[in-house]
């Protein structure tokens, strides 16, 4: 379970970003943050990962609240999400294979053999076994993002997945194929998601909930059908 | 205007502050757990061994040019003889750390810059924070770690190959002979020169690092901004090295006495 709790984020020297955020992502479930550009959803996913310590407000994960742990504290936390950024943010002087086992061989110590199983297993999870030896750099944009999720299951089975824009730059086909992926890693682990797109259809594919950003507001929180039935001016210009 | 120099005044303090807060964060780091070996390792190898060739070459032209210029000036007082003493004491107290630790400015410092500032740009420092590491243990420190031990053995390097070049140019060109060269060149190893050429290359490894590290993860503004902090990082090591230069110059000079 997730919950935003009267959230308000300013940027140091910037203006304020997030206006008394409250959402909860029920454990299982998918929330999609859904938004235009510059709407303060990205802003929000950073403070679900604690890159970004809110002014007010709380965080709940799991009952925890994050925002007064230190970077130390919040490390046990951060062990249990699996984040996939914008573009995959892969090591870039790092293989594919290498990428993938990068958790797991810092922080466990298994044989070379269960490495390389395990790094294999999710590779092949997310269809791309063929590119353990690759360079990130070798990979289109699509595969990329799909080694990202690889990447971030291949620890200690995350309980929360928290995607960056996973659809961004890719075309429709391909975008959907991660949408697919998305989707088959929350159902099949069970996991609690929360994704950040701009695109109306990513959300409609992945997530159970969603949550329409306007200028740093929560400006709908609800499912696919009450925002159809929402005959606001905004969301109907979003929906168009 | 002055704005503009308050503006630059802040930010140079902000980043002399990151740099203190990243060496402090890599001590912490280095004893609260033992580093990863192959991290340490692969930046010895990238940035310290990969930098043989260059302080060599440099190490060498500079032994040389002193070597040709000292045995003109020294040949007017008849003091020809003394050139191994004059071009031994000049690069083991001061061009040898300099000369070393300018070079590994342009190829490490900038090297970890760019490294470190395209890893933040493409949120790959945040995606190790994200998995539980931390960034200063995973990514300072084995750098600054990697400088701290090789710059004192690419100092040393850079030394002996400018004696060298020096006995080379003072034999082939002022005629010195092989015996009078080396006993000057022995005369001038004393401990007390020995001293101020063994405490400077850490000095200066620490301030590679630091403005490297500082540099790297400060950057921001997509691929122009990483350049820019790569560029500036260069500048900044460059003018510290100079600086600390004379700073430990002087109290070594001080702590023996001479000053």
């Amino acid at each position: 379970m997730i919950e935003f709790d009267a959230v308000d984020f300013t940027y140091p020297g910037g203006g304020q970003v997030l206006f008394d955020v409250r959402l909860q992502v029920p454990a299982g479930t998918t929330l999609a943050l859904l938004g235009a550009s510059g709407s303060g959803k990205t802003t929000l996913l950073h403070v679900l990962l604690g890159l970004l310590k809110p002014q007010g407000g709380r965080v709940l994960v799991d009952g925890v609240d994050i925002v007064p742990l230190s970077e130390k504290n919040l490390r046990p936390v951060r062990r249990r999400m699996g984040v996939v950024f914008q573009d995959g943010a892969l090591f870039d002087s790092l293989t594919v294979g290498e990428n993938v086992s990068f958790l797991i061989r810092e922080s466990m110590r298994l044989p070379e053999e269960e490495i390389e199983r395990r790094t294999l297993s999710q590779l092949d999870y997310v269809g791309l076994a063929d590119t353990l030896d690759l360079m990130p750099d070798e990979l289109s944009g699509g595969m990329r993002r799909r080694v990202a999720v690889a990447r971030a299951m291949a620890a200690a089975d995350p309980a929360i997945m928290v995607y960056d824009e996973p659809t961004s730059g890719l075309d429709p086909i391909t975008a959907d194929t991660i949408c697919d992926l998305v989707r088959k890693v929350s159902e099949e682990k069970g996991l609690t998601s929360v994704i950040v797109t701009h695109r109306l259809r990513d959300a409609f594919k992945v997530a159970d909930r969603i949550a329409l950003f306007k200028e740093g507001r929560v400006h709908f929180f609800g499912d696919r059908e009450e925002l159809f039935a929402l005959e606001d001016p905004y969301v109907q210009r979003f929906l168009a | 205007m002055l704005s503009l120099v308050g503006d630059h005044v802040k930010r140079g303090i902000y980043e002399i502050q990151v740099g203190a807060q990243l060496t402090a964060g890599s001590f912490r780091a280095l004893f609260s757990g033992a580093p990863n070996r192959r991290d340490v390792i692969e930046q010895m190898d990238t940035l310290g061994a990969g930098s043989f060739g260059i302080v060599a070459l440099t190490g060498l032209f500079a032994g040389m040019a002193m070597g040709l210029q000292f045995s003109v000036e020294l040949g007017v007082y008849g003091a020809k003889g003394y050139l191994g003493r004059v071009v031994t004491v000049s690069i083991i107290r001061e061009l040898g750390p300099v000369l070393t630790a300018l070079m590994m400015a342009g190829r490490v410092c900038s090297g970890i810059a760019s490294e470190l500032g395209s890893m933040k740009i493409g949120r790959q420092v945040d995606a190790l924070r994200v998995m539980g590491f931390d960034p200063v243990a995973k990514l300072v420190m084995p750098r600054m770690l990697a400088v701290f031990l090789m710059l004192p053995v690419l100092t040393l390097l850079a030394d002996a190959l400018a004696i060298v070049g020096g006995y080379g140019v003072g034999y082939v060109l002022a005629g010195i002979d092989t015996t009078t060269y080396w006993s000057a060149v022995d005369q001038g190893l004393t401990v007390e020169n020995l001293t101020g050429g063994i405490v400077k290359p850490f000095v200066f490894a620490v301030v590679i690092g630091a403005v490297g590290c500082a540099s790297g993860l400060l950057s921001s503004g997509g691929t122009r901004g990483v350049g820019r902090a790569t560029t500036e990082a260069v500048v900044k090591a460059s003018i510290l090295i100079l600086v600390s230069n004379f700073v430990v110059g002087y109290l070594v000079m001080k702590a023996l006495g001479w000053a």
